[in-house]
């Protein structure tokens, strides 16, 4: 019953949201549902994967209505995988907050507010319809909003302002292209849309349509030119918040174009496409060179997520097999590495005082094992062998080199060498140079709660296992890459009843 | 806020709002109606009850935290979609009981109906934790869903 | 019948644009306002505008007879405005909060998040 596997990764945070909730006021109970939540929707989500692994696409036709008319949802490889690593990430978010929040952050609904993001986040990633997809981002939305605030603090109302302007707007182009594109192909349902597509004779509105797409997308993912809002407000929320936030919410961004622009619109991709490569090395350049401008530990990390995203967009851009490889490839990796960086960055801010590297430092001498673990995704990030980012961006700039965009791949490799710069600077400042406050102002890393560093260790060892194993992750991606450009055979699986 | 003919006035309409949005909510399977609707009813009563007697109204209405109530709905609605499974069919899917009272009376109970009242509650607790939001000294508590 | 609400959508969005492009964060919103009402319209009209009864089955019939309206547009709207309602809600409170804890409406006065002398 694979159908009832994808229906169980939505039930499953529906009931934690819900349980959290009823258990307000018990908090220890309400922690624990919250965990045994998150390690559920985990082991639902490796169980849907090994479905879609051995057996091939699941579909879900929800209600019993078949699939134009009904929501379908389509879980191919690429949506299988994504689960698990939203689940993953949820489990090492949700893991750190408990040590992390108080009890004004509990009373803010932290919990509740978290499963329904997880549930907004894996809705996007298994709906088979395009309207479904607007509801899922909507859930992810109001919960974000939630979350952002969950501190009340000046600077995080600050953050959400800004944050969720922008988002609104993005929301409404969103349901602009829907409103067009229902218009055009009279209907919502992916495969419907992918089959209606080459059949449109307004091609002009249709191409606008793909357009306000690929801008309210591009919106949620922070690419270039719509990153604003991006480094104004993740520095600002609870580090748990904003390492799910950096890891997944983007992320859900980049999922959503590269299935708008391999399965619906490749109908004109001299233009969607070029854009689409221009966008993603303006989007990799600028969020390099906004990160070496900054001084506070999350600031810099949020700039490199728009750079990261640039790498993942030139893939999608390529659209060769080997350029689709690498986007999911580099999704996985990066989720991973980003969230932790995040994290890591929280537990060294409570070691020393502050996220503001000229008050802080130290670190290498009281906690020498922090080191070891900020250098794991550091150098992953940046792209050093043997570790996940390295095999990455080998792939997406071989990619970049065997169609002859040489330009591309020379931004990939003048962004990854930027990188090491920010990356160095975090390393020189908060853990080389000793604290400003004298010694005993860098604590040791004993001080730091037990929830806040496994996860950690978690990340950082799945981070090297991609890295040392990188064959097996490989073959996922590459045939996730292999559904995504064969469009006729998810058309076939989800509309296969009814033809 | 306190009119004497707002105050007698909402004596006599909420009572009935709610009533409405019951019949609103039970006739909403197969006519124009439904939990959605129902629970703005519902909640526009409850408003008219924090207008007329101040927020305190609101929570002494309610009894629970608005919140328990969205969350209490949340649950029923992901209730009403389970019960497929054990009929082999796929998530979501539409179940009927008709239950026989005698004298040709049949009295449908579905999973629809199940997961209108779902709705009908989420809706209640969203909306009504919004109003506290706004009427109270501002603390901010998202959780609203949308229906 | 088409043209007249293509005009309002196109009225809708220009009065809009002009409201979000304000500095003043209550204007923003309401703008947002007014453009979800624009979009709204405009998947209506995306589902074809006919003079047709009600999509709904009599009691005593297991389906329509004659013609009947698109009762999809109508899902999506309804559900468009449930969402642009909850946010457009969430957004106030926001601002509500934002005004009481930072003192403006004015976008370009919040710069706690991002200090403008952070050079220093």
């Amino acid at each position: 019953m694979g159908g009832w596997l994808a229906a169980l990764v939505l039930v499953v945070p529906m009931l934690s949201a819900g349980a959290t909730t009823l258990a307000h006021a018990a908090p220890r109970l309400q922690a624990r549902l919250s965990l045994a939540g998150a390690f559920a929707l985990l082991a639902v989500s490796v169980a849907l994967l090994a479905v879609v692994l051995s057996d091939g696409m699941v579909v879900l036709q929800s209600g019993n209505w078949a699939a134009p008319f009904g929501i379908a949802f389509a879980v191919d490889t690429l949506g299988a995988v994504m689960t698990v690593i939203a689940a993953v990430t949820g489990v090492a978010c949700l893991a750190f907050g408990l040590g992390e929040i108080g009890e004004t952050e509990r009373r803010a609904w932290f919990h509740p507010l978290s499963h329904v993001l997880l549930l907004g986040v894996c809705g996007a990633f298994l709906t088979g319809d395009l309207f479904n997809l607007y509801v899922w981002f909507e859930v992810m939305l109001i919960a974000s909003f939630g979350l952002m605030t969950v501190g009340g603090t000046k600077a995080q109302i600050d953050g959400a302002v800004k944050y969720v302007a922008l988002n609104l707007v993005a929301t409404l182009m969103f349901l602009l292209a829907v409103a067009l594109i229902y218009g055009l192909t009279g209907t919502l349902n992916f495969a419907d849309i992918a089959r209606s597509v080459p059949a449109v004779a307004n091609t002009g509105v249709l191409t606008a349509a793909a357009t306000l797409l690929l801008a309210a997308f591009g919106m949620k993912a922070a690419v270039f030119p719509l990153f604003f809002w991006l480094p104004a407000a993740y520095h600002t929320p609870l580090v748990s918040v904003s390492a799910v936030f950096a890891g997944l919410l983007t992320k859900v961004g980049v999922y959503a174009l590269i299935r708008a622009f391999t399965l619906l619109f490749t109908h004109d991709p001299d233009w969607t496409h070029t854009l689409l490569l221009w966008i993603a090395g303006l989007t990799m350049v600028t969020g390099v060179l906004g990160a070496a401008a900054q001084s506070e530990m999350r600031r810099i990390l949020s700039w490199h997520i728009i750079s990261q995203i640039g790498y993942m967009v030139m893939g999608l851009a390529l659209a060769t097999p080997l350029g689709i490889v690498g986007s999911v490839f580099y999704l996985v990796h990066h989720i991973i590495v980003k969230a932790n960086l995040f994290l890591i960055a929280g537990v060294a801010a409570r070691l020393t005082g502050s996220m503001e590297l000229k008050r802080i430092g130290g670190l290498y001498r009281s906690a020498p094992w922090l080191g070891v673990l900020f250098f794991i995704p550091a150098f992953s990030l940046a792209g050093f062998p043997p570790l996940s980012g390295f095999w990455a961006k080998l792939v997406l700039v071989r990619a970049a080199l065997e169609i002859g965009s040489w330009w591309i791949a020379a931004a990939a490799l003048v962004t990854g060498l930027l990188t090491i710069y920010s990356m160095t600077k975090i390393w020189g400042e908060a853990f080389w140079k000793p604290h400003p406050a004298g010694e005993a102002a860098a604590r040791p890393l004993a001080e730091a709660p037990p929830a806040m560093l496994a996860p950690i260790a978690a990340l950082a060892a799945g981070t090297v296992v991609i890295g040392l194993f990188a064959q097996p992750f490989y073959v996922v991606a590459e045939r996730a890459a292999r559904e995504l450009l064969d469009p006729a055979a998810y058309i076939a699986t989800v509309l296969g009843e009814v033809r | 806020m306190s009119s004497l003919i707002l105050r007698a006035g909402t004596r006599i309409l909420a009572p009935m709002m709610l009533l409405l949005s019951v019949f609103l909510l039970w006739r909403g399977h197969n006519l124009p109606g439904g939990g959605f609707i129902g629970g703005l009813v519902a909640t526009s009563a409850i408003a008219l009850q924090g207008i007329a007697f101040g927020p305190e109204a609101i929570r002494r209405t309610l009894v629970v935290p608005p919140a328990v109530v969205a969350g209490v709905g949340v649950l029923i609605a992901v209730v009403a979609a389970l019960p497929a499974a054990l009929a082999g069919l796929p998530f979501f899917t539409g179940l009927w009981l008709k239950l026989d009272l005698g004298d040709g009376a049949v009295l449908p109970l579905s999973t629809p109906l199940l997961f209108d009242i779902g709705v009908y509650l989420t809706v209640i607790g969203g909306v009504c934790a919004l109003i506290a939001a706004l009427e109270e000294e501002p603390s901010l508590e998202g959780g609203e869903e949308g229906g | 019948m088409e043209l007249p609400l293509v005009l309002l959508i196109g009225l809708l969005t220009a009065v809009a644009t002009w409201l979000m492009l304000s500095r003043n964060l209550i204007r923003l919103l309401l703008g947002f306002a007014v453009l979800g009402n624009a979009v709204n319209l405009a998947i209506f009209v995306s589902g074809r505008l006919t003079r047709d009864a009600p999509p709904l089955v009599p009691l005593d019939a297991e389906t329509i007879t004659g013609a009947f309206a698109n009762p999809l547009p109508q899902a999506l709207v309804l559900t468009a405005i449930v969402i642009g309602f909850g946010l457009l809600a969430f957004a106030l409170v926001l601002a509500w909060v934002a005004y009481e804890r930072l003192g403006t409406v004015r976008t370009d006065e919040m710069r706690v998040a991002e200090p403008p002398e952070e050079k220093a």
